[in-house]
């Protein structure tokens, strides 16, 4: 960092400075702001629907209706969604309180955290920025977003974009590569998201540590998805089109939900493949329909997976890389050796490995020895299987017949366990994410027990005593007893 | 070094076995160790007073209202709710994915550590173990080497009561907890100050576990004019040295008020002082004493600071011997004495008086937020600002202290005063994994979410995601043809 880090700290400093300011002033907090912010929010991906997707066909060639699908769409709906629910979820929560207190009212009451940071990542570059910022204004912060400067495109495009249709005062964009994240890390926050690696998520979470921030990690894993037998040739094919749809079909396997491998019985394996193969034809027969492979660096770490004899010799259907178009075709894998890189780290890219058990309740046990994934999939009508796989692995989310699709679903929180990072959002745990849950107690000065004051005795720790069994008739008969 | 990391390993081993056998999940198991823990609060009672009188010379009504019963009533709320939490809940599944059904189920982590305090070195290690149980973990627990008879107490009678092979204590100082702290858990539970919660979430960060963070802070108490003086003198007094004598992260730190109330205030503060511990509170038996000599002398150098020990107006009494100090008054000390600065844990209770109430909030909102902030007026203007303009854990209105006694309220800090919570349904929920589960059939498929993509597969997303009912019956018909 040196020198670079020393000019920019002030630089920084100074813009927190200015949204810790404008958060005490209180703006954030109005309802009405917050709304216009979301509305904001709405008409920015409506308007400029036409530049996000060039921006991420530049960044990632990904095909338009991917982006959509993906990042604009799943947006409007969500943003909607909170404009919806804000009221609701802002509002004074009132809760029991016991007999004893009386007269008393309890509530929890959501306040914003203050000025919070926004890490995004560079696969779904604006989802994994907009969403975060959304429930964070729902929520009533000031924020700082930072996008990847590896998808440069859509960094720029927000730089330009978000101070024009939202309030430039409270809501900032960071460009920059590591150097302005660490940086920016040596601020306190009063919450940080980071989205992206394990390794990089334990560099944030030390050096949030240095000032008791707060943070929530969205991390990378290997999602498994189980393939049981299918008896009908129908529900099989529906099966490949989604598991195809879940792998090449988001940013090319560049995903944190998307699947990372399969495992099959061994009998079934070869129907799989047959089906996988045929319908990847039809899916992909022309150009374009696939994101390519982010940069070099990527493109180089996925060849170097089947650098391995034994990997590369595994390889049942594509395998051609082109370095020109940094393109790899869909590529499926059976039986790479377990202890191979590509059966121990996150592929992130469109290499499908297969690997088969001898029956399919095998796949739990495999699972269990392995780190916990963001989602874990598994396509099968078998209700006992189903029920083992919820009760006997943990993951972020397990869903039952289709894959990436909890993504948009606001009603269910999305976030990972153990490795796979912890903190969770979309929907109302967006808002959540960036809200503190204040307890509110009132009292009243009405109703006074002597049994609460030194000095004490043994009558008044007998009171004390029915109290605490909430046993107010005792209670009553002692307190009219010592009355004189 | 080695022994403690040879000691943590394998008790971390242990545990990971344990769980791993499936052993803590159900619920049977869960409400055995809870109705375990109430035995242990309801049998022990007596040797659980003398720890606490031996630890921290607290009175046995302290003991039984704020450690045992709270400890009892916090199982029985658990054994209570325990079904309900463990079930999952249904949550609507969205149009867009149906048919399927969605519901939260909530897991157990795995293998939780629990770092407890001294100051009220039972319950702390208690509660946060009562939620890591109901959400069915292994748990170690590191009790404060600072109240070493509880936390003997503690490694005595926790095997008796709760299942040794899922429930382990550790006991030591630094080197048993750094050789803890380098292990992978999958949560850590620390109650203490900002300092070493510092360093728990560094180790924490290297293993990317989770951190609840139950800290400090100075409390701040605002007393207005409009008051029932009597009832609020001592319902201040109550939370102050009625809580180990000051030694509580929820205790009042320190009060604001106006200048022209504050002699009425001072006077009703030193007549309600006089009636619970009598003219010479030194003998008082329903005092605390100070836990050790380090934090007599940490007082001590408080209220001996130049600028700070004229302004003492009540008390200020202290035996070295007996490590006790007085409950002490000060009016009007310097905003940047240390007395000022830091939490003061303690039996001093500084008053700072404004001209105008309501500067009160800008004092209060350029210190760190708290872990509670207590206001006392009538006026319900004054209580709605002061709710909104301040960021703490927790308030209170017209009193302090008794909002952790409620378990429908969420405890813990914001800030430097802590983050995370717990008590009641919280305590479960700061043990869990919330996990989302999705279920969809094969029934209805949607073609136009694969590629190829074509203008009029992404007109047909376009609406349903926008809710446009036709669009969605034009997708599920397998719109468009031949695509």
């Amino acid at each position: 960092m040196g020198s670079d880090g020393e000019e920019r700290a002030p630089e920084f400093g100074s813009m927190v400075g200015e949204l810790r300011e404008v958060y005490e002033s209180g703006r954030t907090r109005d309802m009405e702001w917050r709304r216009s912010q979301l509305r904001g929010l709405v008409r920015l991906l409506e308007e400029k629907e036409e530049d996000i997707f060039d921006a991420l066909r530049e960044d990632l060639g990904k095909p338009r209706g991917e982006a959509f699908r993906d990042e604009v769409g799943v947006l409007v709906k969500s943003v909607k969604d909170k404009l919806q629910n804000l009221g609701k979820w802002a509002a004074p929560e009132k809760v029991e309180t016991p007999l004893v207190a009386f007269p008393a009212s309890a509530f929890v009451v959501p306040e914003p955290l203050g000025v919070v940071l926004i890490f995004s990542c560079w696969n779904l570059p604006i989802g994994l920025a907009l969403e975060p910022l959304s429930g964070a204004l729902a929520a009533g912060n000031a924020v700082v977003v930072k996008p990847s400067e590896l998808a440069p495109s859509t960094a720029a495009f927000l730089a330009a974009n978000i101070p024009k249709y939202l309030d430039s005062k409270v809501v900032k964009v960071v460009e920059g590569g590591p150097e302005a994240g660490e940086t920016l890390m040596e601020h306190r926050w009063d919450k940080v998201l980071f989205t992206g690696s394990g390794r990089v998520g334990r560099i944030i979470m030390t050096k949030a540590a240095k000032h008791l921030t707060p943070v929530a990690l969205e991390l990378g894993s290997k999602c498994p998805c189980i393939v049981d037998w299918l008896d009908s040739q129908r529900d099989s094919q529906v099966a490949v089109n989604r598991i195809i749809g879940a792998k090449w079909s988001t940013c090319a396997g560049q995903a944190c939900i998307a699947i990372d491998y399969i495992l099959v019985e061994e009998e079934f394996a070869p129907i799989l493949i047959e089906l996988l193969k045929s319908t990847l034809k039809t899916f992909f027969a022309k150009p374009g329909h696939m994101a390519r492979v982010l940069n070099e660096r990527q493109f180089q770490r996925l060849g170097a997976l089947l650098d391995d004899p034994r990997v590369a010799s595994s390889v049942v259907h594509g395998g051609y890389f082109d370095p020109k178009t940094l393109s790899i075709e869909p590529t499926i894998l059976l039986n790479p050796p377990l202890d191979s890189d590509i059966m121990t780290e996150e592929i992130f890219g469109p290499l499908l490995p297969i690997i088969t058990v001898k029956k399919i309740e095998d796949s739990i046990r495999f699972l269990k020895s392995k780190p916990k994934p963001l989602a874990i999939y598994a396509f099968t009508t078998n209700e006992k299987l189903k029920r083992r796989i919820i009760e006997e692995t943990s993951s972020g989310s397990v869903t039952f017949n289709d894959a990436i699709v909890q993504y948009g679903l606001d009603s269910i929180p999305f976030g990972g366990v153990g490795h796979s990072g912890f903190g969770q959002y979309h929907g109302k745990y967006s808002f959540e994410m960036f809200s503190h849950k204040k307890a509110v107690l009132k009292r009243s000065f009405l109703i006074e027990f002597m049994f609460r004051y030194p000095p004490w005795d043994d009558g008044k720790l007998g009171m004390l005593r029915h109290v605490f069994r909430f046993d107010y008739v005792n209670l009553f008969l002692a307190l009219l007893g010592l009355r004189r | 070094m080695e022994a403690a990391t040879v000691a943590a390993e394998a008790a971390l081993g242990q545990l990971r076995a344990s769980f791993a056998s499936g052993r803590t999940r159900p619920a049977a198991w869960r409400a055995a160790q809870l109705r375990g823990v109430l035995r242990m609060a309801t049998e022990m009672e007596a040797e659980i007073c003398a720890a606490l009188r031996a630890d921290l010379a607290k009175p046995c009504t302290e003991a039984y209202v704020h450690e045992i019963s709270l400890v009892k009533s916090s199982c029985m709320f658990a054994l209570k709710n325990l079904k309900k939490w463990m079930k999952p809940k249904k949550v609507p599944a969205g149009v867009l994915t149906f048919p399927s059904a969605a519901r939260i189920a909530a897991e157990p982590l795995g293998v939780v550590l629990v770092i407890s305090a001294w100051n009220y070195p039972f319950l702390l290690a208690i509660d946060p173990i009562i939620g890591a149980i109901a959400a069915g973990n292994a748990v170690v627990l590191k009790p404060s080497e600072i109240a070493p008879a509880t936390s003997s107490l503690l490694a005595n009678l926790l095997p008796r009561f709760v299942d040794g092979s899922c429930v382990r204590i550790v006991e030591g100082g630094v080197p048993e907890t750094t050789a803890l702290l380098e292990q992978k858990w999958d949560k850590i539970f620390y109650t203490g100050n900002g300092k070493v919660g510092r360093i728990v979430m560094n180790f924490a960060a290297k293993h990317l576990t989770p951190v609840v963070l139950e800290l400090g802070g100075k409390c701040p108490v605002i007393v207005d004019s409009n008051v029932d003086l009597h009832v609020a003198a001592k319902r201040i007094a109550s939370g102050k040295w009625g809580c180990n004598n000051g030694q509580a992260c929820i205790s009042p730190d320190f009060i604001i008020t106006t200048k022209s109330f504050a002699p009425k205030l001072l006077d009703s503060l030193k007549k309600v002082l006089e009636k619970f511990y009598g003219k010479d509170p030194l003998l008082s038996a329903d005092l605390s004493r100070i836990v050790n000599s380090n934090h007599f002398n940490r007082l001590r150098r408080l209220m001996d600071e130049e600028m700070v020990s004229d302004k003492i107006v009540f008390g200020g009494q202290s035996d070295q011997q007996e490590l006790k100090i007085a409950p002490t008054l000060l009016l009007d000390v310097p905003l940047d004495s240390a007395i000022m600065k830091e939490e003061i844990f303690g039996p001093l209770l500084p008053i700072i008086t404004v001209d105008k109430i309501h500067e009160s909030f800008a004092l209060i909102n350029s210190m760190t937020k708290p872990l509670a902030a207590y206001i006392f007026t009538k006026n319900s203007r004054l209580q709605h600002q002061f709710e909104r303009s301040i960021s703490a854990g927790g308030m209170i209105i017209n009193d302090t202290s008794v909002h952790l006694t409620n378990p429908h309220l969420p405890f813990g800090g914001v800030g430097e005063s802590g983050m995370g919570a717990y008590h009641g349904t919280f305590s479960f929920d700061a043990f869990s994994h919330k996990k989302a589960v999705l279920a969809r059939s094969f029934g209805i498929e949607t073609k136009a979410r694969y590629p190829p993509y074509t203008p009029a597969k992404l007109k047909i997303l376009k609406s349903v995601l926008k809710g446009n009912l036709v669009a969605m019956i034009q997708a599920v018909l397998g719109c468009p043809r031949g695509a």
